[in-house]
């Protein structure tokens, strides 16, 4: 941390030292609250869905159905998901640096920008002007301004990913750190790097669907949009990975004080995400008629599927750093100790967990798994994929974000977390309600249930179709998990929006006393012990073999990998045994 | 030589590339080795295994694929289902299917064991061919002639769900495919109740 006293206006957090610069401040501050407001929209349209696909309640009708399931698409994953990440961002450049925002008016004139981007799309969508759900496929056409307003934001979070990077340069000139920047940082800038690729390829796809929607461009190709607008679409969710991880290693440190065990492989990782990103749109195509088998396999895989390699590694770097942790503050005791008597009442913390669990093993297996060339046959577009995703950017991004909003709220808005009995459970009920949620939906879809359908009960179709009874098993169980679900992600929303507004300000802080509203790893910032090299040096000696310092996590990566493997083969048995296709 | 103890909110010390500990020397090892095998099962598939989603694939002006839909369903036709043929075409023919808003067209009466050349195009949006209960999805997309080898495994009565977003009728847009045996009967029949009923009306 450098010593010398900052020239730009800040104040001193008294919880960690770093310095919060002021012009940086409203900008988190701002960003996160939009992603609040954003989350509630999508929340509430996430409930009325729910309600309408499990047929048994069958809720919505048809026209609202779809044109929620728009709304959602687009409060959750784009509005929600990105105004956060615009925050990480500035949180990271600045507090994290000790450093000042490069340019905070361009940055409030980006925040302008997104913000009336989303005014038209929300505007379109709910006006029944965009019915055309999040992906928009042409030829389906929605509203000039939907387009317009898209390309608003896009330019919007173009530019905040830019002044990070500004930011990243002038706290290295201002000599705001010494040596590299720290690991979280790293992870916020590949995220950015991909947010870069990520939104240049939104630029080549919503610019010309925009002059089409107003008549410039005679037609726009449907399979060319497919596949760059996935370009758009899939890179982005390497964005999330990117900036979750680097949430993890944060509430790590924070919460119990996780560890680095090798900056050289955290950070390798990292690269990776980057390296083999560009096309991973393939996922998307994978039976679509514009590409060969070739281009197919080539572009999902790369030959050897690094970026998931690189998920993998976090997959142990994450709890082993944690384990790693607690070992050296003298949670000593068995393979589990450090999990048994980690703080589990710490929202914080039970959040990463949660986030890391079934991102990895629900989120990460299915994902894979359907995203292989000849096993995508029996998940295309069937409920197994949304049944995937609120697995990795539901369970485990969005569920990364609200752990790290409990620290934020102390940190930056310097407000106590209000209901803190609710903050407690909050991970909880999301947690349980998602891995549910998305259970059900996988099983649904295993069936044959489609994704983005109103009636499954096919009662104004000119054909029956009868499916297998447990299918309504699978829905409730859906249905109960969804509701759950946002039960939970309502109970963030009232915790957030009360701590912000009306929370009890945070004057005097004394450490080592617990608070109520305020997460231990705080009050009470986890130390490691004394001797902590030594012991890390001791930990790390040859005779403790493979197992080394983290016996724990090699455990719990095998039962991982078993289940990975297991599940895999499993869906290979099983395309086996449908007609021959080729 | 470790780096020292330090988390992820620390700057990194100057030269952080240090060799990494043996277990996780050998994670890597392993998830690499495995994402090889993931790797490799795609291949292997095209080689050994009997689905892939490979086919021919051009492109095709939607209006003349429809018109040859047409021409093929006339040619083949042997009866009609609530306005739609019923095409019974030979093993080994040419076999079209156009996705519309909001249909499937024709129907197919295809024999099980027999192998055809299943074109797939869409007249207007994007369809998703979704073979029910076999669950067998492929994406249309209107302007690229999907043609895929296909062989059925047994006799049925099957249904081709829209699972592709198409418009605010997307839920009513089912087909059928009729796949029959050696005797000339499908075996199973799951349209039995609805289309009993309907006809007794
Ligand atoms: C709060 C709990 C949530 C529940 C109960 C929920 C439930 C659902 C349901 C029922 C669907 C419709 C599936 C279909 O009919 O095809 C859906 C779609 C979707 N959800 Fe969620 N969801 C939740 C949170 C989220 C979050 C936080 C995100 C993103 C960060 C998200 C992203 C999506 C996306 C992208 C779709 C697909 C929309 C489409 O097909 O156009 N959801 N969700
Ligand atoms: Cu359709
Ligand atoms: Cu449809």
């Amino acid at each position: 941390m450098s010593t010398a006293a900052p020239a730009f206006p800040h104040r001193i957090c008294p919880a960690t030292g770093r310095v919060v610069a002021a012009a940086a401040e409203p900008l988190i501050k701002v960003n996160a609250v939009v992603a609040v407001v954003s989350l509630l929209i999508g929340a509430v349209a996430a409930l009325l869905l729910v309600l309408t696909r499990w047929q048994a309640v069958h809720l919505l009708p048809a026209v609202w159905y779809y044109r929620i399931l728009g709304v959602h698409g687009m409060n959750m994953l784009i509005f929600f998901i990105i105004y956060f990440e615009m925050a990480v961002l500035w949180f990271a450049g600045t507090i994290l640096l000790n450093a000042r925002p490069a340019n905070p008016k361009l940055g409030w004139f980006s925040f302008g920008l997104m913000l009336a981007g989303t005014v038209l799309v929300e505007w379109a969508q709910w006006s029944g002007k965009a019915d055309v759900l999040f992906t928009s496929y042409p030829p389906l056409q929605a509203h000039p301004l939907f387009y317009l307003g898209i390309i608003l934001f896009a330019v919007g979070a173009l530019t905040v990913t830019g002044l990070f990077f500004a930011t990243l340069v002038i706290a290295k000139r201002e000599q705001r750190y010494e040596g590299s920047v720290p690991l979280v940082v790293y992870g916020a800038v590949t995220a950015a790097i991909i947010a870069v690729i990520t939104l240049l390829h939104g630029a080549i796809i919503y610019i010309p669907t925009f002059l089409w929607s107003i008549g410039l461009i005679k037609s726009i190709d449907p399979q060319i949009y497919r596949m760059i607008w996935w370009a758009l679409g899939h890179s982005s969710q390497q964005i999330n990975v990117a900036a979750m991880v680097a949430v993890w290693y944060m509430l790590s440190a924070l919460t119990i004080g996780g560890v680095v065990l090798n900056e050289k492989v955290s950070r390798s990782a990292f690269v990776l995400y980057v390296l083999f990103i560009s096309m991973a749109s393939a996922h998307h195509l994978l039976v679509d008629p514009g590409f060969g088998p070739a281009w197919k396999i080539v572009n999902t895989s790369y030959f050897m599927y690094m970026a998931v390699l690189a998920s993998m590694i976090h997959g142990f770097t994450v709890p082993a750093g944690m384990e790693l942790g607690m070992r050296l503050r003298g949670y000593t005791d068995g393979l589990f100790g450090w999990l048994r008597r980690a703080p589990w009442g710490d929202p914080g913390f039970s959040a990463l967990v949660f986030s890391v669990v079934v991102f990895g093993f629900v989120g990460g297996i299915t994902g894979v798994t359907i995203g292989t060339e000849q096993i995508n046959i029996i998940a295309h577009n069937t409920m197994r994929i949304p049944g995937h995703f609120h697995a990795t950017v539901v369970s485990g991004t969005a569920m990364a974000f609200m752990g790290a909003t409990y620290y934020l709220l102390p940190l930056v808005f310097q407000r106590k977390v209000a209901f803190w009995g609710l903050a407690k459970a909050q991970p909880y009920m999301f947690a349980i309600g998602m891995l549910l949620l998305s259970m059900g939906m996988t099983f649904a879809g295993s069936f044959g249930v489609p994704r983005r359908h109103w009636d499954i009960s096919f009662s104004q179709a000119l054909f029956d179709v009868q499916f297998n009874p447990a299918v309504d098993i699978t829905l409730a169980v859906m249905g109960i998990g969804g509701i759950l679900a946002v039960t939970g992600a309502l109970s963030f929303i009232a915790i957030a929006v009360k701590s912000v507004f009306f929370g009890e300000k945070i004057t005097t802080w004394e450490t080592g006393k617990a608070i109520v509203g305020i997460p231990q790893g705080l009050t009470n910032p986890p130390v490691h012990v004394a001797h902590v090299d030594q012991l890390n040096d001791e930990l790390h000696a040859e005779s403790r073999g493979i197992a080394g310092a983290t016996p724990g996590t090699l455990v719990l990566v095998a039962v991982f990998l078993l289940a990975f493997v297991v599940y895999y083969f499993t869906n290979w048995k099983l395309l086996s045994f449908l007609w021959k296709v080729g | 030589m470790l780096t020292k103890v330090h988390s992820g909110l620390d700057p990194a010390p100057g030269v952080w590339w240090k060799p990494a500990h043996k277990a996780e020397k050998v994670w890597v090892g392993i998830a690499f080795a495995w994402c090889m095998v993931l790797f490799a099962m795609m291949p292997l598939w095209h080689w050994k295994g009997g689905q892939n989603p490979s086919g021919i694939r051009r492109r095709v002006d939607p209006q003349k694929f429809f018109a040859r839909t047409v021409e093929f369903a006339t040619q083949y036709k042997i009866g009609e289902d609530r306005g739609i043929p019923i095409v019974a075409p030979p093993a080994g023919a040419e076999v079209y299917l156009t996705g519309m808003t909001y249909q499937w067209y024709p129907i197919l009466q295809l024999q099980a064991g027999a192998t055809y050349r299943l074109h797939m195009s869409s007249l207007d949006f994007n369809h998703g061919f979704s073979l029910y209960p076999m669950n067998v999805n492929f994406q249309v997309v209107p302007g690229y002639d999907y043609a895929l080898q296909v062989t059925p495994t047994a006799a049925g009565d099957f249904r081709i769900i829209c699972n592709e977003f198409c418009g605010i009728g997307h839920h009513t847009m089912v087909g059928r495919v009729i796949v029959v045996d050696g005797a000339g009967k499908p075996l199973a029949d799951n349209a039995h109740a609805v289309i009993r009923d309907r006809e007794a009306k």
